[in-house]
């Protein structure tokens, strides 16, 4: 039967209801070294095309392949972090296929002899909006094994984009060679309805682990984690695995959750209506959240695997994984529960503080010595808001945790009020330098000088005679006014409640 | 200032060059010079010279000799080779200068970088004058597989010199060149040394850096010196030995003292030194296929040995019988992978099929068309081996069942080199066919390397050497010194003692009998 006669959709309740669905994710992570997998040929992101390359990248003839001894360093860290086995001896294979990409037509791979294997992976869903409550899973990780990117073939002339009715196709050799760790689980089961909130959490579990062992930028919209979602259904947990979809490039946590659902109401309607799901690769469609068939697998997908000769085996010295286990930081699970511990935040502030994506920040001003409510409240307030008006991440904010805690500092010290901190972080966004920079250079502080003041207070209380009678004859709240006027005339840098105690004892003593 | 005449200077050893080199009897540019027009006189044409060359860098070379003339002047300290010329395999990269390994595929090509091998012969002032000619991508034990024609035996016109590196030995034994290099898969440096009366050694594997010479079975290529003499051929493995961080199977080990063993063997005492007579290649019982003049020339080289004091015995290494069908499992399984990057999609040869609109070609298109003119049949027939050998469900019974008797040969040389210091056999069990005898049945033509496979699938180093010509057709007879991993010396000090034994019978080199160029159109005379 052909794959483009899929029935109407089920409704993913009902195709829950009816099957036990089964996912398995295969996630490619760029590593972050200086160079490539199996040459010194440099690997910087978005450089013009074709400049990162070598011959060995290049795939030219007489070109040979050495290991980068960083990148087999952060494919055992990860290993260890996902709780795997290491391989006390593992060699490279060569997968043999033609395309244009491809500079040598086979890719250097590990094929059954993996770095790392047999881990798992903790994985914490949240509660989601249907009110069902948070929890956590056990994701079992098969293997994770090193392996060499590919080039880039870009589609010229045509309407999509893609090869067909491309008029010509350009290569960029500058990714092939760059270090690639392919994580593959075991078919995740038990998770049910909740199949898709598993995958995406153990996708987001998964790069915030990589992004605290800084082995890779971990950016799924570059492309350096890149994510395919297996999926099958079978008719109950106890019944055999159904026959799986293989789609490709998915690449938002959002989209590995939509991925799945589109895929378990495909399914569903495929074998509800008596057909029998294809083994197949499907594209992943970003704007339509649909998924279209791609490539039929089959017997015919005939890598012709066999041990790479032109590289030794990787026999990494046991007491070297130990010093790396050693090394490990803290999992990020564990982390996030210490931290929301200390700082005695509640389930919706820590997520808050997660989706924010502030919590290495916050964590990073705490450590620089701000309370954790002000750091918490700096970092998801006023720049969450800065971040978005600019439209990058709290990251890519040109303010450190360092200036951020140096703020605090002068608001705990009296030197600025919110307001004055407010227009501080401002300058400091702008470039104007350290917080206590651009106080000294635009004379931001707080005004506590009442000499300063009472000039500032006896100007106000003259130019208004009526609210000064006002207030001797005891309508106190009148103050008020004065006070604004004062705040305005010094441009907020006056203390208000000074100002207030000010205006009072003016007009007291007859003035 | 030179007291040689320019065809006495081409006919010098490379040492002896060195000597008139450092004793400032001749010049670099005059030695370069001399071999420039040797190759002028003798190389050309494509249908009737001995075509060793595929290209000549004249303008190069020259200017290179000049440098290191300049050097010298200057009193700089120089490598003993500095100056000396030497003729690269066309399978080694040089930059700027055409590498097509003998394939239209890389017809064009200029590599934008040197190999390994190339970087330390210019390092040590070796002065290239140009690419040899071998059978394309290596594949080959006649140079008749070469896209751009054959080369000819110097020791007569009709005869094959050999492959995969027949340009390299004949442009030695045709005085083009006094050094020469090559890679040896299955035998490409010690078959044509051997049929051609020159020296060539494969070391063991990993002793040269393979960075950049076109691989055609990674696990079995291995680069190596080629000479006239068994000093000659140490003093450049000398040069081109060594570890290479950027060839992750080179060993780290130092380069061997082959120099000094093989002046020490040319004193030509070998007392206390065990040779094993390898049973299964050309003994009683072991013969078939092997020639009675190359049996009988060995026979001889054995009681040289004998007189030099060596305690020759015969010994059994079973599996070598399996040898040469678990080589043509794994080389064409390799040369398969290896070969898949000439598709036209990046460098050499483009062909875009004249059956498809252009404008609707397909990368694949362009692929297949590229790959079915750019191969000849030889790296056609491999490579479809190959691609089967590797095959889903045929994989472990050939790749894996060769890989498997690998070990056995391997295992095979390990028993024997516990009795034996070295292991003797003829190279090849014939002297050099006629060109054209075997290009229509390749079995035959691979037969020919049953005594030089073994030591690539064991990783261990052989040499050949000239033992005499054959009685019945007057053409050179190669005898292979084989010794275990590492000892790469072993082979020089035999080497050296045989040769120098040889040469006092015959009062001279077997070289000094090759006829001359223009004379050696015919062949099939007694010697």
């Amino acid at each position: 039967m052909s794959t483009s006669s899929t029935p109407d959709l089920v409704a993913y309740d009902d195709a829950v209801a009816r099957f036990d669905p089964v996912v398995g994710l295969e996630v490619h992570v760029e590593l972050n070294t200086a160079t490539k997998m199996f040459s010194p040929a440099p690997t910087e992101f978005g450089a013009e095309p074709n400049t990162q390359v070598d011959p060995t990248s290049l795939g030219l003839p007489g070109s040979m392949p050495v290991l980068n001894a960083k990148a087999v360093e952060s494919a055992i860290r990860m290993g260890l972090a996902l709780n795997c086995s290491i391989a006390a001896e593992c060699r490279f294979a060569r997968k043999n296929y033609f395309y244009p990409d491809m500079p040598k037509n086979f890719q250097t791979s590990q094929y059954d002899e993996p770095i790392a294997f047999d881990g798992w992976l903790d994985v914490d869903v949240p509660a989601n909006e249907a009110g069902e409550p948070a929890f956590t899973h056990r994701v079992e990780i098969e293997r994770a094994h090193m392996e060499e990117d590919t080039g880039k073939s870009s589609h010229v002339g045509g309407a999509t984009g893609r090869i067909h009715g491309a008029e010509y196709s350009l290569v960029d050799y500058n990714r092939a060679g760059i270090p690639l760790i392919e994580i593959v689980t075991r078919p995740i089961t038990g998770a049910g309805p909740r199949v898709g909130e598993v995958a995406r959490a153990y996708v987001a579990t998964l790069r915030d682990l990589l992004k605290g062992l800084d082995v890779s930028d971990v950016k799924m919209e570059q492309g350096s984690m890149r994510c395919d979602v297996n999926l099958s259904l079978r008719d109950s947990p106890e019944s055999r695995l159904g026959t799986r979809t293989e789609t490709k490039n998915v690449n938002s946590l959002r989209s590995v959750e939509r991925a799945v659902r589109y895929e378990v109401s495909r399914q569903a309607a495929v074998l509800l209506d008596g057909g029998s799901v294809l083994q197949e690769t499907r594209h992943w469609h970003e704007d339509t959240g649909l998924t279209t068939s791609g490539r039929i697998k089959s017997d015919a997908d005939d890598y012709r695997y066999f041990p790479e000769p032109d590289l030794v085996p990787v026999a990494p010295d046991p007491a070297w994984v130990e010093e790396l286990r050693a090394a490990l930081p803290e999992p990020p699970a564990a982390r996030r529960r210490r931290l929301q511990g200390e700082w005695g935040l509640t389930d919706l502030d820590m997520r808050d503080l997660l989706n924010a994506g502030a919590l290495d920040l916050v964590e990073a001003t705490v450590v620089l010595g701000a309370p954790p409510a002000a750091a918490r409240k700096w970092w998801t307030g006023e720049l969450g808001r800065a971040a978005n008006t600019r439209g990058t991440s709290l990251e890519e904010l040109p303010v450190t945790p360092a200036q951020v805690a140096q703020l605090q500092a002068l608001v705990d010290g009296g030197k600025l009020n919110d307001k004055l901190a407010r227009q501080v972080l401002e300058h400091v966004l702008d470039g104007e330098g350290d917080p206590q920079q651009v106080v000294d250079a635009r004379g931001l502080a707080v005004v506590s000088d009442d000499g300063a003041l009472l000039a500032a207070v006896d100007e106000a209380l003259a130019a208004n005679p009526d609210v000064a009678g006002k207030i001797r004859d005891g309508k106190v709240q009148a103050a008020g006014a004065i006070v604004g006027a004062v705040m305005k005339a010094t441009r907020g840098s006056a203390d208000a409640a000074r100002v207030r105690e000010l205006v009072l004892e003016r007009v007291a003593s007859g003035a | 200032m030179t007291s040689h005449s320019a065809a006495e200077l081409v006919r010098l050893d490379a040492s002896a060059m060195a000597g008139a080199l450092r004793a400032g009897e001749v010049s670099s540019v005059e030695l370069t010079q001399a071999h420039l027009d040797r190759i002028a006189e003798v190389d050309g044409p494509v249908e009737s010279g001995v075509h060793a060359f595929l290209h000549v860098d004249a303008e190069g070379a020259l200017a290179r000799a000049r440098e290191l003339d300049a050097a010298r002047s200057r009193g700089e300290e120089l490598h003993e080779l500095a100056g000396v010329p030497v003729a690269v395999k066309d399978v080694m990269v040089t930059r700027g200068m055409p590498s097509t390994a003998g394939s239209r595929m890389l017809e064009g090509w200029v590599p934008p970088y040197d190999a390994t091998v190339v970087e330390q012969m210019r390092a040590a002032g070796l002065v290239t004058l140009g690419k040899t000619n071998m059978d394309e991508f290596a594949m080959g034990s006649s140079t008749e597989h070469s896209a751009f024609g054959p080369t000819r035996n110097p020791w007569a016109a009709d005869r094959i010199p050999g492959g995969s590196g027949g340009g390299s030995a004949a442009a030695l034994a045709a005085f083009e060149a006094p050094l020469a290099t090559g890679t040896d898969t299955g035998g490409s440096i010690r078959q044509p040394a051997a049929v051609t009366g020159t020296v060539g050694v494969k070391p063991t594997y990993g002793g040269v850096s393979r960075y950049g010479l076109i691989a055609l079975a990674s696990s079995l290529d291995q680069g190596g010196p080629c000479a006239r003499t068994v000093l000659d051929t140490a003093l450049l493995h000398e040069v081109m030995g060594g570890h290479d961080p950027r060839d992750s199977t080179s060993l780290t080990d130092p380069v061997p003292a082959v120099v000094a063993a093989a002046r020490e063997g040319a004193r030509g005492d070998l007392t206390g030194v065990r040779v094993g007579v390898v049973r299964e290649m050309g003994r009683a019982g072991h013969d078939e296929g092997y020639q009675a003049g190359v049996l009988a020339r060995f026979e001889e080289a054995l009681d040289h040995l004998r007189a030099a004091g060596a305690e020759v015995v015969e010994v059994g290494c079973p599996n070598v019988e399996h040898a040469l069908g678990a080589y043509y499992l794994i080389l064409p399984s390799e040369a398969s992978s290896n070969l898949a990057r000439y598709d036209g999609m990046r460098y050499g040869l483009r062909v875009v099929p004249a059956d498809v609109d252009p404008a609707e070609v397909t990368a694949e298109q362009v692929m297949a068309a590229t790959r079915a003119e750019g191969f000849g049949p030889e790296a056609k027939r491999r490579i479809i081996l190959g691609t089967y050998a590797l095959s889903s469900g045929y994989y472990d019974a050939y790749y894996g069942s060769a890989q498997k008797i690998r070990t056995l040969v391997q295992r095979d040389f390990d028993a024997a080199f516990e009795q034996v210091d070295v292991l003797v056999s003829p190279t090849a069990p014939t002297t050099a066919f006629r060109l054209g005898e075997k290009l229509d049945d390749p079995l035959a033509m691979y037969r020919g390397d049953v005594a030089t496979i073994p030591a690539n699938l064991a990783g261990i180093p052989g040499m050949s050497l000239p033992v005499g010509l054959a009685p019945e057709d007057g053409l050179p007879v190669g005898l292979q010194l084989l010794a275990p991993a590492r000892e790469d010396a072993r082979l020089y000090r035999v080497g050296a003692a045989l040769e120098a034994r040889l040469h006092a019978q015959w009062g001279g080199k077997l070289l000094d009998r090759v006829p001359d160029w223009t004379a050696a159109s015919t062949t099939g005379a007694p010697a």
